[in-house]
């Protein structure tokens, strides 16, 4: 089975920003280990003379002319906002998070 | 005639009335919408098709329509149908929630532009279609709002994630309903409850409004109960968008012209391949029974059938277990509490942005987005990216290289949709791997951005479901799906007697009926 430590999950949910709870972290350390047991063979079947493909329909150089076009209003853009001040997206605290 | 019987109805039999006169788009409407009044219920009985009707705005948009007929206006093929959209396009005027709690009560400031296609043709859109969330499930279990049942046997799913769309289409809740398919969302649900599915290739209808899961494997496809009926709908989805840097340039297939062509039940000179690898063991009998049939049928149709080898499939479902979740993890970064959606803030003073978007992802995701996203957080992290998601894009790399061998030899592939009939709500949902190693037969098409339909080929012996075949074409030649699809349904149809739905077990009533033309349900 392949490792995946508990506190390691709790490493990754916090660079996802999710809460989890001590139940849901073990639940989901056991959970990942079996699917990362599944899914590592990729890793054998390949070898280093094939591309990797990103993409199933390669575009190159998509662009639009540069003019300004219809977009949304302020207020449509701000419609489902969940806190809205002086037109703008009101949102937490985001600098002095260390202090 | 009764309202039951339009319900009855295909798409391009209700479309010629409309054209003719005979009926109008508020009575059709009317009647599908008392339809799901009937049937659908809600998160606890009856078939849960829906997660929004829009009674009011449905007939609104119906009266327009025949009265722009009636003015004389030149309408589109299916001016006057009505049509369901699965929750993970977005609508002006009702909810977007793509069955998450993240969602609940959005609103989308614009259309999808497939919705905006869809008024364009003059459809008329009844509600949204139920789904797993964020369309991460095959089963529609992982719906926020309670699962989708399976018309068929209400214990039953009707897969995923979009089994709200085949369920009211198996269901006559409505003719016609839009999908999207990363992994097989549009045509393992099709298979499972015996409607028709098709996911186009990759780029041919727009994703622009189709909320992303993952960007290089999400196309949008039409779904139906005949194979010509979803190339009417097809007709009208597929095209260049300039809102979609992936939208393929080009004029779309003639994938109408290529159902009624096939409808003649001739397919000599179609080179038809079995892909060896999608079949045998681990695949239930009745799904081999009925597929061996249905290939049988090909060949007394003419078609030149051959066994074709894709040895690469076998590593398509752990490559797309990589390559999915890592997308998926990039693209619902975007659900943070900050400008729409869920917002949870934690008690206490001071708290922090990051604070608030770790609490809001923690209540609005349900248990398996979480899974997929810390899943792809990881493959994509520094020291596992190479082993990881840099071998499954290699992986992609082999998957369309067997394709394009396999092309070289035949003009379609086909398969079994998918390995079993449908199982029961709640048989696999402790067990992910399990319910993953159902779309063993459709992810390929997605890793390599070809297009593939399911069609119903009978019912499995051992239990009475629907079995699903699926066709697979070269990317952009969608038509071919199409042409032997029409031509396998008509073989079925003679032989038969009777389309299969007509075998579908009558829905029970529903107690919830007082509030369902009305808006808000879920």
């Amino acid at each position: 089975m392949s490792d995946i430590s508990r506190p390691e999950v709790a490493h990754l949910a916090r660079l996802a920003r999710i809460d989890m709870t001590e139940e849901e972290l073990d639940r989901m350390a056991a959970q990942l280990g079996a699917v990362l047991d599944a899914v590592e063979q990729v890793a054998a079947v390949v070898g280093d003379d094939v591309p990797a493909t990103s993409h199933p329909m390669p575009l190159r150089n998509v662009t639009r002319p540069d003019v300004v076009v219809p977009s949304l209003t302020a207020e449509e853009a701000l419609a489902a906002a969940p806190e809205v001040e002086d037109g703008r997206f009101r949102v937490p605290m985001i600098l002095g998070e260390e202090a | 005639m009764s309202a039951a019987d339009l319900t009855r109805w295909d798409a391009s039999r209700l479309a010629a009335a409309l054209q003719a006169g005979e009926v109008s788009s508020v009575d059709a409407t009317r009647a599908h919408l008392d339809r799901i009044a009937q049937v659908d219920g809600d998160a606890d009985a009856g078939v849960h098709a829906f997660l929004h009707v829009a009674g009011e705005q449905a007939l609104a948009d119906a009266a327009e329509v025949d009265a722009r007929r009636g003015r004389g206006e030149e309408l589109g093929p299916l001016a006057g149908v009505p049509v369901g959209v699965k929750d993970v396009l977005t609508t002006t005027g009702m909810p977007t929630t793509c069955g998450s709690r993240i969602l609940e009560g959005w609103v989308s400031p614009y259309d999808a532009t497939v919705v905006r296609q869809l008024k364009a043709a003059g459809m008329v859109i009844v509600g949204k279609t139920n789904m797993d969330e964020f369309a991460m499930g095959s089963t529609t279990e992982r719906s926020a709002f309670g699962p989708t049942r399976n018309p068929w046997d209400h214990t039953r799913i009707p897969g995923g994630s979009g089994g709200g769309s085949a369920a009211a289409l198996a269901a006559f809740e409505v003719p016609l309903t839009v999908g999207s398919d990363t992994g097989g969302s549009i045509r393992q649900p099709a298979a499972v409850t015996g409607t028709v599915g098709v996911k186009p290739t990759y780029g041919g209808v727009s994703r622009y409004g189709l909320v992303a899961m993952a960007s290089s494997l999400d196309q949008a496809g039409p779904c139906g109960r005949t194979v010509l009926d979803t190339a009417l709908l097809h007709e009208v989805m597929a095209g260049h968008d300039p809102h979609d840097s992936t939208s393929l340039p080009g004029p779309a297939p003639q994938v109408v012209a290529a159902a009624r062509e096939g409808a003649s039940g001739d397919l000599r000179g179609v080179r038809v391949g079995v892909v060896r690898e999608l079949g045998g063991e681990g695949y239930q009998a009745g799904v081999r029974a009925r597929f061996d049939e249905a290939v049988a049928l090909l060949t007394e149709a003419g078609a030149d059938v051959v066994e074709v080898g894709c040895p690469n499939f076998a590593h398509a479902l752990p490559a797309y277990y990589l390559i999915m979740p890592s997308e998926a993890s990039s693209n619902l970064a975007r659900y943070d509490g900050m400008r729409y959606g869920l917002r949870v803030v934690p008690d206490g003073d001071g708290v922090t942005a990051e604070q608030v978007m770790a609490a809001t992802r923690a209540a609005g995701f349900g248990e398996e987005v979480k899974r997929r996203v810390i899943l792809g957080t990881y493959a994509l992290s520094a020291g596992y990216y190479d082993a990881y998601y840099g071998s499954a894009q290699k992986v992609r790399t082999l998957v369309q290289r067997d394709f394009d061998a396999a092309f070289g030899q035949v003009d379609v592939l086909v398969s079994p949709t998918a390995p079993t009939t449908a199982y029961r709500l709640g048989e696999k949902l402790d067990d992910p791997l399990a319910m993953y190693a159902g779309d063993v037969a459709t992810i390929p098409a997605n890793l390599a951005g070809v297009p593939g339909m399911s069609l119903p080929v009978g019912l499995a012996d051992e239990d009475g479901l629907p079995v699903g075949l699926q066709i697979l074409a070269p990317a952009r030649e969608d038509q071919r799906l199409y042409r032997v699809g029409a031509a396998l349904e008509a073989l079925l149809l003679q032989r038969w007697g009777a389309p299969l739905l007509a075998r579908v077990p009558e829905q029970p009533a529903t107690a919830a009926t007082a509030s369902s033309t009305t808006e808000a349900r879920a």
